[in-house]
């Protein structure tokens, strides 16, 4: 154990109890961010603590990078400094849980897991169908900004979180918005957390709205010879008066990722047989109701993807569904898991703009020679994994290549884009946010409210913030 | 103020652009609320290099700037209450681009919130976000009210409607926030901004989404004769997981007061009515209305009457969002306010409501997002009469009180503005309130966009209106 490390736990002890702080180098690999290890963890249990904690951080000039489950601490820059790992797992209740007004207060290190269990008793639901769920906190999704296929019903989290408790840089404990569902006091600063790496505060409690779990459900499945039919589809149903819960569309390489061995081991349900086609362009959508909407749905569905030449199609239900949709979920850990140096990129366009998008971006990869795959939410979001075979300089060349003119046609096309996971040794090569943004000094404004001294996650955000 | 202002902004906007002869500001000094302000000149932008112009000319002579769109606000969010240039944005009112294919619209902030649902219709799409004064409300003070209305129970109060920002800065900069493709990479500039009441910037374009209107939509009218009947419905509606598109109610007597001046079709001799709406697909509307309807039965509705046509249901939503206007016909002022509470706390609360307007002798009416328990108690006086005054504002007090005692909110869509401002204590901590503060200093570092709104004022701060401290339950409790 080195002296620093000796001294900052010995700290910490005493603000949570020496049980709660390790210090012991081999037990910290589980915290290292981007490979750099704290000196210390800490776990405490209340926001009283972790003021503590920050306070002595502060004082210190020493670092702090808040965690839950640990799954998504890739995304991002790696931290400049990083003394303390602050695991939240201790900080795991419901506090408050009201089904008749569907509303619900829970601590940020609660599993997101445990809390569908608890949500399911009354049939609701958080539409947070997000990667890794099975692992993953409620801060650790909010903080990292991950979003789920049921955005394209429900919106994502800033347009159901309903307010927030956190612990800011200077060690002030604060809230922002309530716990009802409709609420204008003062300003929303819960939404200026979400996917903020938590570099503006430590999110200690979150207060949603609740979701009543729709009756029955179905996938509808097509599957198009080019990216501009399966776009094509897409479009006809945006444009028809059907509420799709989810929407998405596959590259033909999706195919074999989702039958293979990490999608097999991340979700064990196997995938119904030929319903993604390995050589085409699939459409999925997934949508609820009662009996008579249902069969509206697959008549309007079928009618549509004749019309928008599918190829063949498939309406999935009960456990089909599940199984596909796990996949869907989990799009990124098993794309991160089929390659040495799996490079993922999030690229947001208007939504009548995906099929040049991604015609653009898989030219890029296929002109550097590298492998790819895409997932491309209906609402104009797509997940483009370029799949190296090997982690060396070259395929990072190829990889930055690729990336940087990815992030060009994303501009060009009225959105952008931003490289969420790649290899920490990359990252200095790849231009993991992406752009240079007009509003950047309007971030480090709101960065010097709130962490003046750069306590938390330092140079993790766009920009280095 | 500096008479050089005037002359400048003459200069910048030309002589019919610049108001400031005391007749002429008379109009300025008013909003929807109760309180008055008058400002020392109006100055009406066209550009956003006009906007910029009026910012450097208020910098160079520290006077305070507000924004205004068309003054409907129930908090005093338009008003000039440090006096300065009032900026109404009437002659910024044009619809920029409909990208229908994309449902986006890029408007600027003076364009009336109704016409933009009018200007899409065609295409099947509208604006979602539809507060009561949509007709005259613009769409600038939409994004900073951060309004709702009674259809954000199902699509979404404005904040959930709006993507990207242009604004001006106090310094003068013109910023671009957020994008018109989701997920801008970085803080999510656009959530803070929506509903920071003019206090960090001047909107100067808004990219809003536009939402595919609904194939069916029925409209019921449920009608009972308690008010307890009716909030349990609510109560019921909601746990059940029922969502409609729209659930607000009247009390009976504001509904004698709406059919007087309406003539909407509500029933006079009724203690209450549910104005429930269903919409979406054919087949799941006839479902969606089926169970809304078998609810309200349960809970002994009198009636339950669907609206038979697109007249009819008309005629209904006109009752409904000119209430407020009908109430105007009763008393000389009003004060309308705008608590929030648990949806399971509707019952006691109302009657709560009722027992407070009985001990300070004021009939209130309720008119409310009863689905969203978004209250909007209203109470009758003459503000003419100071001791009256007073007593309004005891009593609304008392009843914001309640909301919070009951973990609710003191304003679900109006905003804080300088009517709230003294109320803010009681649901934030100092240290909340300085960090808020610090959010509106790093924008807003002069304090000279909108001074005197949301946070609490201490005195000699230019204050207007002296008001009697709150009597707040919470504190008592």
């Amino acid at each position: 154990m080195s002296t620093a490390g000796a001294t900052v736990g010995s700290r910490l002890a005493d603000i949570v109890g020496p049980q709660h702080v390790i210090t012991d180098p081999a037990r910290l690999a589980a915290f290292a961010v981007d490979n750099e290890k704290p000196s210390a963890a800490v776990s405490p249990q209340s926001s009283a603590e972790i003021v503590e904690v920050v306070k002595f951080a502060a004082k210190d000039q020493l670092a702090i990078v808040a965690t839950g489950a640990r799954t998504k601490l890739g995304i991002g820059l790696p931290p400049r400094q990083y003394d303390i790992a602050l695991d939240m797992t201790r900080l795991d209740r419901v506090v408050a849980y009201d089904p008749g007004d569907l509303t619900l207060s829970v601590e940020a290190g609660i599993p997101l897991r445990k809390l569908g269990g608890i949500l399911a008793e009354h049939r609701q639901f958080l539409p947070l169908g997000v990667p890794y769920l099975s692992q993953t906190t409620i801060g650790g999704t909010i903080a990292s900004g991950v979003d789920s296929p049921l955005r394209q019903m429900y919106g994502t989290a800033r347009d159901y979180l309903l307010g927030m408790e956190f612990v800011t840089g200077e060690g002030v404990a604060a809230k922002s918005g309530g716990r009802v569902v409709k609420n204008v006091t003062g300003y929303d600063i819960h939404k200026l957390m979400i996917g903020a790496l938590g570099t503006l505060g430590i999110i200690t409690r979150i207060n949603f709205k609740t979701f009543p779990t729709p009756s029955a459900s179905r996938a509808f499945v097509a599957t198009f010879q080019t990216v501009e039919r399966a776009c094509g589809m897409r479009n006809r149903v945006a444009q028809s008066p059907l509420a799709p819960m989810t929407m998405e569309l596959f590259s033909p390489g999706v195919a074999g990722l989702f039958a293979g061995k990490a999608a097999a081991q991340i979700e064990p349900n196997s995938m119904p047989e030929n319903v993604i086609s390995g050589t085409r362009w699939t459409f999925t959508m997934g949508f609820s109701g009662n009996e008579n909407t249902l069969k509206r749905y697959e008549t309007d569905l079928h009618k549509m993807a004749e019309e928008c030449g599918a190829v063949d199609l498939v309406v999935l239900s009960g456990s089909q569904i599940a199984a596909a949709f796990a996949r869907k979920r989990e799009f990124v850990p098993i794309a991160l898991s089929s390659s040495p140096a799996a490079t993922i990129l999030k690229m947001s366009v208007l939504p009548m703009r995906m099929a040049e998008a991604l015609a653009t971006a898989a030219r890029a990869a296929e002109a550097n020679r590298l492998p790819w795959v895409a997932m491309a939410r209906g609402v104009g979001v797509i997940y483009f994994a370029v799949l190296p075979t090997e982690r060396n300089e070259e395929a990072k060349q190829q990889a930055a290549h690729a990336s940087n003119q990815i992030l060009a046609a994303c501009a060009a096309l009225g959105g952008q884009a931003s490289i969420p996971w790649c290899p920490t040794e990359w990252k200095s090569a790849l231009k993991v946010w992406g752009l240079e943004r007009a509003d950047f000094v309007q971030m480090q404004k709101l960065k010097n409210v709130f962490d003046p001294r750069g306590v938390l996650s330092p140079g993790r955000f766009a920009g280095g913030i | 103020m500096d008479p050089r202002v005037v002359s400048e902004l003459k200069k910048l906007l030309g002589a019919e652009a610049v108001l400031h002869r005391p007749e002429e500001l008379l109009l300025y000094e008013y909003d929807g609320s109760v309180e008055i302000a008058r400002p020392n000149c109006v100055a009406f932008p066209r550009t956003t290099s006009d906007v910029v112009g009026i910012v450097q000319i208020a910098n160079r002579y520290q006077v305070p700037v507000v924004g205004r769109g068309a003054g409907t606000g129930l908090s005093g969010g338009a008003l000039a209450r440090q006096g300065g240039i009032l900026v109404p944005f009437s002659r910024m009112n044009r619809i920029l681009e409909v990208d229908a294919e994309n449902q986006r619209a890029t408007v600027q902030p003076g364009v009336v919130n109704a016409d933009v649902s009018v200007a899409v219709a065609h295409l099947g799409l509208h604006f979602a976000p539809d507060p009561s004064s949509q007709r005259a409300s613009t769409i600038g003070g939409n994004v900073s009210e951060n309004s709702g209305g009674p259809h954000t129970l199902a699509y979404g109060v404005t904040t959930n409607h709006v993507l990207s920002l242009e604004v001006v800065l106090p310094t003068g900069e013109v910023v671009r926030l957020g994008s018109p493709a989701l997920d801008s990479p970085g803080y999510d500039l656009p959530g803070l901004f929506v509903g920071s009441e003019g206090t960090l910037a001047l909107v100067t374009e808004v990219t809003v989404k536009l939402t595919r209107l609904p194939e069916a939509v029925k409209t019921l009218l449920a009608i009972f004769d308690t008010v307890d009947d009716a909030t349990e419905t609510v109560v019921d509606i909601t746990a059940r997981g029922i969502t409609p598109a729209a659930c607000e109610m009247l009390d009976g007597w504001t509904i004698r007061a709406v059919e007087a001046y309406v003539h909407a079709g509500f029933p006079v001799d009724c203690a209450a009515v549910l104005l429930l709406e269903v919409d979406g697909l054919r087949q799941a509307v006839e479902q969606h209305a089926e169970d809304v309807a078998d609810v309200c039965r349960l809970h002994h509705a009198r009636e339950v009457r669907v609206a038979r046509d697109e007249h009819e249901r008309a005629l209904l939503w006109k009752g409904r969002k000119n209430a407020f206007g009908a109430v105007g016909r009763l008393s000389p002022t009003y004060y309308v306010q705008d608590g929030v509470i648990p949806r399971t706390k509707l019952p006691d609360t109302l009657r709560r409501i009722n027992e407070i307007g009985t001990k300070y002798g004021f009939e209130i009416g309720n008119i409310f997002h009863a689905g969203d328990g978004n209250l909007h108690p209203i109470i009758l006086f003459d503000a003419r009469e100071e001791e009256q005054f007073r007593r309004a504002v005891v009593t609304a007090d008392e009843i914001i009180g309640f909301c919070i005692e009951m973990g609710g909110s003191i304003t679900g869509e109006h905003g804080v503005g300088m009517e709230k401002d003294r109320l803010m204590p009681l649901l934030f901590s100092e240290d909340e309130l300085n960090l808020m503060r610090r959010v509106r200093d790093a924008f807003n570092p002069a304090g000279l966009l909108n001074p005197g709104k949301i946070f609490p004022t201490t005195k000699g701060c230019g204050e207007i209106h002296v008001r009697p401290l709150p009597v707040a339950g919470a504190s008592r409790a």
